[in-house]
């Protein structure tokens, strides 16, 4: 009886292994993501544009959705940690990736990819110091999102008879204009990220495109006078938003807009996506935007971009995948879809909608500094307590103990280092 | 020498996959986590996810940041967080629970049907409990939506998303504070002591109560954990969450309490009323008595269910709400999102500790029953 056993686990193992090489033969890449619903789609037509440029190669869509990807990343860090890096995987361009990743000498440098791609060029100058580190670039950006957006409906603005505020100043007059003429709450915020980023347009636009960078590279400390004003001006912002944040969504946020219960939200530029798809709502006839008060003329971007692991298993076809991804005909096909910009300078803007041809020409004009919510400015492990000193503040209101928390944070993760 | 017979050799045999298992994968990952709960892995981020990162030993670093760091407020809130929730949730799921099952103890027409509604809840996932919670707390929908039906004005309470906390203490207070709870329970076990008859436990125990009473009003007073005051308290915003818990698991506890109830036998009950007992009487003086193992079993299985609650919160407030967290979900994003390895594992020995100090007195207290029959 014994014997059997032992044949059937020897026939099973023949089974298993014949069955892998023959996987082995079919060429494949490793794409992984948290892109599912309406970016599904738009990651769709990126894999069947690379089906058809490298017949014989098939994409595998590894997507782990959900908890804007928070899971993704769990899931990623426990593959890498176990020697199983996926051939591509999509990470936050910027510090996100530099911070954990490059740091921890786990990527390739892609320095030779943008070379011979031309790439150098092709992209915004502001943009590739972003990208790099040590002498590396570390990853190749396939999408660009505008953080520092204000949105309105024209129409209600001109019912209540104000204009977008060009300052955070002029943001509170209006604020107090509104609230006589019986809106409760101006300012629409939602729970979450959302204070998080309605926490660096505020920064920004207090301390200016030169101040918001110092801030990063350590050149300003968080507890300098002028960094502790941004959360005055944070508080006073606060009172003019909606108490129940916790419990929105930033969609619920918008809503509010939309609905007027509020006149102004600042979030991304996503939000134009879901105005104009899942609203139906026509730009510049149902909803407006502008650059978050003090902001004009900056381009706070974030961007999803991949990287090449060492280690991939199937390196070359992810490194092909990298050319596909930053290709033009790449960007253009993806983007459209997505909802956001291409990286590239040099997109087809016939492709995209009205709002994103307005953010495509301020991507080429302005001045390009990158996003703290989401990662381009400073490394997950700031971020990731960053949030608790937000929310602390939002609860408290000192602003001498929420600066002095942040330096803290950026001595603990090495920023200005 | 005592010889090993067959049976216990085959005995042996077949426990030894199982012990080895349970050895590496559960003791064997315990005792990896407190090693790692004890390093700086995280604390540099070039080495926190490196192929092979550089790791040192620090000693009791990490739990002392936990305890007393200026940037580790949120965990000590979270700890509070959680004793207000465990109390709060223990309480709602006996209390609604024992009146459960009391009623369908009396046999109403229609009893399974009612035992089944009211055991459902529990066949769902906190996952799922808390997305139509979430929806139905909405401070301008559901719930509070419900008053202006019956024409009252509508409900302003703001269920998830108040930022008041009440019951506040201060941090440094800590010491002072668990000497004197642990006094005082140090008291009832010498009173109980005395009672039975236990002279030597009862000195024993008076002894230590009067020791830590001592040095509490002497050393604790003084005692500063942080150069400043910080207040921690039970943050309303529970509110919320503590009912979504309490209904999802109050049915489970009708459950054990109306086995307990059957399992009572009618004699008993004949036995109280024949001596005079009014129906009053017959459950505080026999019934409710002979409930007390199933209130222990009940409060050992829910207390350890919410000291390690995790998804409920997540699926209800999110991971960046500091006014509903709880220590697993910190432990969680300060490990895998964070990237701070060793100050997650610290975080999870605490979460060990707090559920162990539930659960070993209750697993002793059964070894030595069922030894003793």
């Amino acid at each position: 009886m014994k014997k059997s056993v032992l044949k059937h686990a020897a026939l099973m193992t023949a089974i298993l292994v014949a069955g892998s090489s023959a996987l082995a033969q079919g060429k494949k890449v490793e794409f992984f993501s948290w892109w599912s619903g309406d970016e599904g789609v738009a990651a769709n037509a990126l894999f069947k544009l690379f089906e058809q440029k490298y017949p014989g190669v098939k994409v595998v869509n590894s997507a782990v959705a959900g908890a804007a990807g928070t899971n993704a990343k769990a899931v990623l860090k426990t593959r890498m940690l176990g020697g199983d890096p996926p051939d591509a995987f999509q990470v936050h361009a910027g510090q996100e990736l530099i911070g954990t990743w490059v740091v921890s000498n786990r990527m390739e440098d892609l320095t030779p990819l943008f070379k011979s791609e031309g790439w150098l060029t092709k992209f915004p100058k502001d943009l590739i110091p972003l990208l790099s580190s040590k002498g590396g670039i570390w990853s190749v950006p396939v999408n660009v999102h505008r953080s520092n957006v204000m949105w309105f409906v024209p129409a209600n603005l001109k019912k209540y008879g104000v204009t977008a505020p060009k300052t955070w100043d002029e943001f509170l007059t209006t604020c107090q204009t509104l609230k006589g003429k019986g809106l409760q709450t101006p300012l629409s915020v939602a729970g979450g990220f959302a204070e998080q980023h309605l926490w660096e347009s505020v920064a920004l636009g207090t301390l200016g495109t030169q101040g918001w960078n110092d801030l990063f590279s350590g050149k300003l400390k968080f507890t300098d006078p002028r960094a502790v004003k941004v959360w005055d001006t944070y508080g006073k912002v606060l009172d003019c938003a909606n108490k129940d944040m916790a419990s929105l969504t930033w969609q619920q946020a918008t809503d509010r807009v939309v609905k007027g219960q509020a006149a102004f939200n600042v979030m991304g530029d996503w939000a134009a996506g879901y105005m104009s798809s899942t609203l139906k709502l026509k730009p510049n006839v149902g909803f407006g935007w502008a650059p978050s008060p003090g902001t004009a003329g900056t381009f706070m971007f974030l961007s999803d971009s991949f990287g090449l692991p060492k280690g991939a298993k199937d390196r070359t076809e992810a490194l092909n995948f990298l050319k596909v991804l930053g290709s033009k005909q790449g960007q253009d096909v993806f983007n459209p879809l997505k909802g956001s910009i291409a990286a590239r300078l040099d997109s087809d803007l016939s492709k995209y909608n009205v709002y994103s041809q307005s953010a495509a020409k301020d991507w080429k004009s302005n001045k390009i500094v990158g996003s703290l919510t989401h990662g381009v400015v400073a490394p997950e492990s700031f971020m990731n307590d960053f949030g608790t000193v937000i929310d602390t503040f939002v609860n408290g209101r000192n602003a001498q103990a929420a600066a002095a928390q942040t330096q803290a944070l950026a001595d603990q993760a090495g920023i200005g280092k | 020498m005592r010889r090993v017979n067959r049976d216990q050799l085959t005995a042996l045999a077949v426990l030894a996959p199982s012990l080895v298992l349970l050895a590496i994968f559960v003791y064997g990952f315990i005792a990896r986590t407190a090693y790692t709960s004890l390093t700086d892995w995280g604390r540099d981020p070039s080495q926190a996810l490196a192929a092979n990162p550089v790791i040192r030993y620090i000693g009791f670093a990490n739990y002392k940041d936990l305890f007393t760091g200026f940037l580790d407020a949120r965990f000590r809130q979270d700890l509070v967080s959680a004793l207000f929730f465990t109390v709060f949730f223990l309480a709602g799921c006996l209390l609604i629970g024992l009146l459960l099952a009391l009623m369908l103890d009396r046999n109403p027409r229609g009893e399974g049907f009612f035992r089944t509604v009211f055991l459902f809840p529990m066949s769902l996932s906190f996952i799922v409990t808390g997305t139509i919670w979430a929806w139905m707390l909405q401070p301008s929908g559901g719930v509070n939506r419900l008053s202006p039906l019956v024409g009252l004005p509508a409900g302003q309470f703001e269920w998830l998303t108040s930022r008041t906390s009440i019951w506040q203490f201060d941090w440094n207070r800590l010491p002072l504070v668990t000497a004197l709870v642990v006094a005082a329970v140090l008291v009832w076990v010498a009173v109980t002591a005395y009672r039975e008859g236990a002279r030597t436990r009862g000195h024993v125990a008076v002894a230590c109560a009067a020791l830590l009473a001592l040095w509490a009003l002497t050393g604790g007073v003084t005692v500063k954990l942080l150069p400043y005051p910080e207040p921690h308290g039970f943050n309303l915003a529970f509110v919320g969450i503590i009912l979504a818990a309490v209904w999802q698991m109050a049915g489970y506890t009708m459950a054990l309490y109306l086995a307990g109830l059957r399992g009572i036998p009618e004699e008993l009950r004949e036995a109280a009323r024949v001596d005079g007992a009014s129906e009053r009487q017959v459950y505080t003086r026999v019934i409710f008595p002979l409930l007390a193992p199933i209130t222990l079993s009940a409060m050992i299985i829910l207390g350890h269910i919410s000291l390690k609650i995790f998804d409920l919160v997540f699926a209800m407030a999110g991971p960046d709400n500091t006014q509903t967290d709880v220590p697993a979900l910190l432990m969680y994003i300060t490990a895998f999102r964070g990237n701070q390895f060793a100050k997650g594992a610290a975080i999870g020995v605490v979460l060990l500790v707090m559920v162990a100090a539930v659960i070993v007195p209750y697993l002793a207290s059964t070894f030595r029953r069922e030894a003793r029959t």
